[in-house]
């Protein structure tokens, strides 16, 4: 099992929201909790993995996505079983569609 | 002048002499041209001799297994150095006849299941590999530089007379038996019963010297039943992006697809995604395709007006039976199957192929080959290369050709078409392991097992297109060797050879189209699940085909 | 063509929302609470937020219900400590709010061999504690059409239910097909002989069998409307009804213990064409069972 965190800086600010949760952490699959978060000028991410040693991708994947959607006041949390980025990337994508950002973002 | 006249006739000569030999050894297990099985031994032994060629039916599909048991009960003190022409070697019995001595010379297409240990055996020195060919490659030699002397084919049916029905899986025995028949070789065919009318006649009595009564029918695997529960959300998504921003970009019409769960997901795709896209028609009309039961679903919603196989489907007879406006069938009703028509098919006759692979390195070469398995291609090399003999336009075909040519003089000023190739991938596969990397394992296998090139599936030049879950590389619209390193670089994800990107050069082969992620397309990733597929499950399969599929027994799961 | 919305595909948290009436569910410790796994991490092995089973209340056809769905895909549905006690806490709480049923989705390989004897613990104490919400006169519903089947020591516990809904694609039986061929080898039973694992424990054969009492379609409408049918629909619990349940078992076994293939079976039920089944649907099914009870004496 590996634990990484990263906080990355966001300012699309998003409205109140309840938790949401999308995937299952099956094999090759993965949890996203994305809830409310403490920094009001960035995201934390904490992902807990049972695949050691992909640090790297894991710090690509989620930088990427952050210079994608740029939130702020929210907090991402991952339980993943093995999968791969395709899978993350995808996972990610379906957990953020039902956050409520409060304006569009800048491009 | 002194000396011997030169003799003309020698293979006829030989011909005449082994069947004199069969027919004194025989005896009374030989009536007409039928042989009682427990004598298949004695057959082999008269006709074959040391050194000859001799070709047996290891197809990709069927396997005159009967035939192949036979061969390696051969005494290798009195029969050896055999050079075997095959196609596919699928039964551990296709390397026991090199293993007891008996054979020592191989030409190929393909070996999946004995693909590590065929690697084993040449590094032991028990195999001199000839060369490892594509299907309609390895036929071609049958008739120019690798005449089999002795054929070992495989049938449903013969009559008294020698006339063979191969039916749905007639696959390569047409190609076999012609070079043979017409070059003074022996054809031997194993046959599950012996009848007094055939349902149709596929090779003629003329052309088969013995037939012999298998106590088991051949082996005929699944080869191309794929399971739709077994589709990922990703190759939905991949599924998409090749419909809308492929099939759709160039109005594919004519196509083949390499086996494997992405282009089945494309399949199962066409009754709903690209019914949504307003597609139906302008797409996926005519194939040179197994019987897939995946492509179903869009058959009863009318997307196909025809489909040519190289081999059956078990389970699809029925299916193929009653539609016979789609598929091609004999005045019998029974499908009727030609590999070597249908590789040209594809090559020729074909504005795409699409299929999956295992490695592509920074110039678009693409390559299924790992060091430690000698496995071969199959029909991919020929799929999977532009048809420079063509000569015949369509929409599609002269599209990618002016994309290739856009803004360049000299020798690519004329105007030509180009056959769409695309490799279909994700960017990791199982086991975290990258599709994208620097240096192909084929170049180890080469230095391994001594091959003069390493084995390429697809040549870089041959292809035009790369698609990923990251997008779609459009390798015709690359000018230098740096664009399209880029233009891979681009499309292969968080993989190393991904990370190196240079961002700059991405994002300007971006805005130029060369690279095409899926927001490019207008899909919404989130789209991707599995409730587009047509079809779910096996059972949805059986539905859609009101019945008449009936799967193998081990994809049954009610 | 194929069911609008399939049940086997949806996960556990996708089936909850699509039975119960629209928007009306509320979770109890849900993945925030982050109530965890203590045993998974020892392990090497991620938890899940849930621990793998979506627990809470909510309406179907405006009656209040409670509900529990274990989702299959994560650990193939095993029952740990956590996932145990939320189904326990759901039981006990079904005592004091008495809803018009409890349904419980179940999709389980049986304990989570992983936590050992706190699984094994939970188990009984779930198997306990639905008991007494039987007791009560509350029903308690096993919902079972999820790829992974209904298992190990959640298939005894489903068989404590009052009532049990099986899709023809699901499964419930005590062994797993792998650890009977394991443990009695192929010629017994060939776990890949799908159609075989599927005529032994399916939907179909349990339907006839008499140990589900309603077949479904794999369609979240047909389960939804079947639930909604049994609400307050208890089964009385008592002495007399176990030695009834007793005294079928015992002729099940003198009638049908020699058979070697379900479909024998099936022929000393009445069935006169036991190879059809498979590929009879729902409909066809239900009425081949009614004729059969009708035939009965």
């Amino acid at each position: 099992m590996e634990r990484l965190d990263f906080v990355l800086a966001g300012h699309r600010p998003v409205q109140a929201f309840e938790a949401i949760l999308v995937g299952v952490v099956g094999s090759g699959n993965l949890e996203v909790l994305v809830e409310p978060g403490d920094h009001p000028a960035s995201c934390t991410f904490l992902i807990n993995t049972s695949a050691v040693g992909f640090g790297a991708i894991w710090e690509a994947v989620v930088k990427g996505f952050q210079a994608r959607h740029q939130l702020c006041g929210v907090s991402v949390s991952i339980n993943d079983m093995g999968a791969t980025p395709a899978v993350v990337s995808l996972r990610l994508d379906q957990a953020i569609a039902s956050v409520p950002f409060l304006k569009a973002p800048a491009s | 002048m002194s000396g011997q006249p030169k003799v003309w006739n020698s293979q006829a000569t030989s011909r005449a002499g082994r069947i004199r030999r069969a027919t004194a050894v025989l005896g009374e297990s030989l009536i007409g041209k039928v042989v009682l099985a427990a004598s298949v031994v004695e057959l082999l032994s008269a006709v074959i001799e040391s050194g000859d060629r001799v070709c047996l039916e290891g197809n990709n599909q069927k396997q005159a297994d009967f035939l192949a048991r036979a061969l390696t009960r051969l005494d290798p003190t009195r029969v050896n150095n055999l050079h075997m022409v095959q196609s596919v070697l699928a039964l551990p019995e296709h390397l026991d006849v090199f293993d007891h001595g008996i054979a020592s010379r191989l030409d190929f297409s393909f070996s999946g299941p004995q693909a590590a240990r065929l690697a084993k055996m040449v590094a032991a020195g028990q195999i001199q590999i000839g060369a490892i060919h594509t299907y309609l490659e390895l036929f071609s030699r049958y008739f120019v530089d690798l005449t089999p002397r002795v054929s070992l084919v495989c049938a449903q049916a013969a009559d008294a007379n020698g006339n063979l029905f191969t039916g749905p899986n007639t696959e390569d025995t047409p190609a076999i038996v012609e070079a043979t028949a017409f070059k003074g070789g022996i054809v031997i065919a194993q046959v599950n019963e012996v009848v007094s009318a055939l349902p149709r006649v596929d090779i003629p009595g003329d052309w088969v010297d013995f037939v012999i009564q298998a106590p088991t029918p051949n082996v005929i695997e699944p080869l191309f039943t794929r399971d739709p529960a077994a589709i990922s959300e990703i190759q939905v998504l991949m599924a998409m992006m090749a419909i809308k921003g492929i099939y759709a970009e160039y109005g594919v019409q004519r196509l083949n697809h390499g086996i494997g769960f992405d282009t089945a997901a494309i399949e199962l795709l066409l009754p709903t995604y690209a019914e949504s896209l307003g597609l139906k028609g302008k797409i996926c009309k005519h194939w040179a395709l197994n019987p897939h039961p995946a492509l179903i679903p869009a058959i009863e919603a009318g997307w196909v007006e025809s489909v040519h196989s190289f081999g059956s489907e078990a389970g699809m007879e029925s299916y193929v039976r009653a539609r016979s406006d789609v598929f091609f069938t004999g005045a019998d009703g029974s499908l009727r199957s030609n590999r070597a028509m249908c590789q040209a098919a594809g090559h020729y006759a074909c504005d795409m192929f699409i299929g999956s692979t295992l490695q592509i390195d920074l110039h678009g070469h693409s390559s299924t080959a790992t060091a430690d398995r000698i496995a071969g291609f199959g029909g991919a090399p020929n799929m999977g290369a532009d048809a420079r003999g063509r000569r015949h336009s369509s929409p599609a075909w002269l599209k990618a050709g002016a994309q290739a040519r856009q803004g360049r003089g000299g020798l690519y000023a004329m105007p030509r078409g180009q056959k769409l190739v695309v490799q279909m991938v994700e960017t990791f596969r199982e086991h975290m392991q990258p599709a994208f990397v620097e240096k192909l394992d084929a170049w180890e296998l080469a230095e391994r097992a001594q091959m003069e090139i390493p084995p390429v599936m697809i040549y870089g030049d041959d292809m035009t297109h790369i698609l990923t879950e990251d997008g779609i590389a459009n390798l015709l619209l690359c000018r230098t060797d740096e664009e399209r390193e880029q233009a891979i670089r681009g499309v292969a994800g968080f993989t190393p050879v991904g990370l190196e990107r240079d961002d700059r050069m991405v994002e300007n082969l971006r805005d130029r189209g060369v690279i095409r992620r899926a927001e490019d397309l207008g899909i919404d990733k989130r789209q991707a699940s599995r409730s587009l597929l047509a079809a779910r499950s096996m059972r949805d399969l059986v539905r859609s085909s009101g019945g008449l599929y009936n799967p193998p027994q081990r994809f049954r799961n009610w | 063509m194929i069911n609008a919305l399939s049940y086997a595909e949806l996960n556990a948290r996708q089936r909850v929302e699509h039975l119960l009436d629209p928007g009306s569910f509320t979770e109890i410790l849900g993945p925030s609470a982050r109530v965890v796994s203590p045993h998974l991490a020892l392990l090497g092995v991620p938890y899940a937020f849930d621990d793998g089973v979506v627990i809470g209340t909510g309406l179907m056809h405006d009656q209040p219900v409670l509900i529990a769905a274990q989702e299959g895909r994560f650990m193939g549905g095993g029952v740990g400590e956590v996932h145990g006690a939320k189904l326990v806490g759901l039981m006990r709480l079904a005592l004091k709010v008495r809803p018009m049923a409890v349904f419980v989705l179940a999709e389980s390989g049986g304990v989570r061999l992983h936590e050992a004897n706190a699984g094994l613990i939970a188990v009984s104490e779930v198997m306990r504690a639905v008991l007494d919400v039987r007791a009560a006169g509350i029903p308690v519903v096993m919902l079972i059409g999820g790829a992974n089947g209904c298992f190990g020591g959640m298939g005894l516990i489903a068989r404590c239910a009052d009532h049990v809904v099986m899709s023809d694609q699901a499964r419930m039986s005590m062994s797993g097909p792998e650890v009977i061929e394991s443990s009695r080898g192929v010629e017994e039973f060939d776990s890949r002989d799908r159609a075989l694992v599927w005529r032994t424990t399916g939907g179909k054969h349990r339907f006839l069998m008499g140990d589900c009492d309603l077949l479904v379609e794999d369609d979240m409408g047909a389960f939804r409307q079947v639930a909604a049918s049994l609400l307050g629909c208890s089964q009385k619990l008592n002495l007399q009804g176990l030695l009834d349940e007793q005294r079928v078992l015992t002729e099940r076994l003198e009638n049908t213990g020699q058979c070697n293939d379900a479909g024998e079976i099936w022929r000393r039920l009445g069935v006169e064409h036991p190879e059809r089944v498979a590929d009879m649907d729902v409909e066809q099914l239900q009425a081949l069972k009614a004729s059969q009870i009708l035939g009965a004496s």
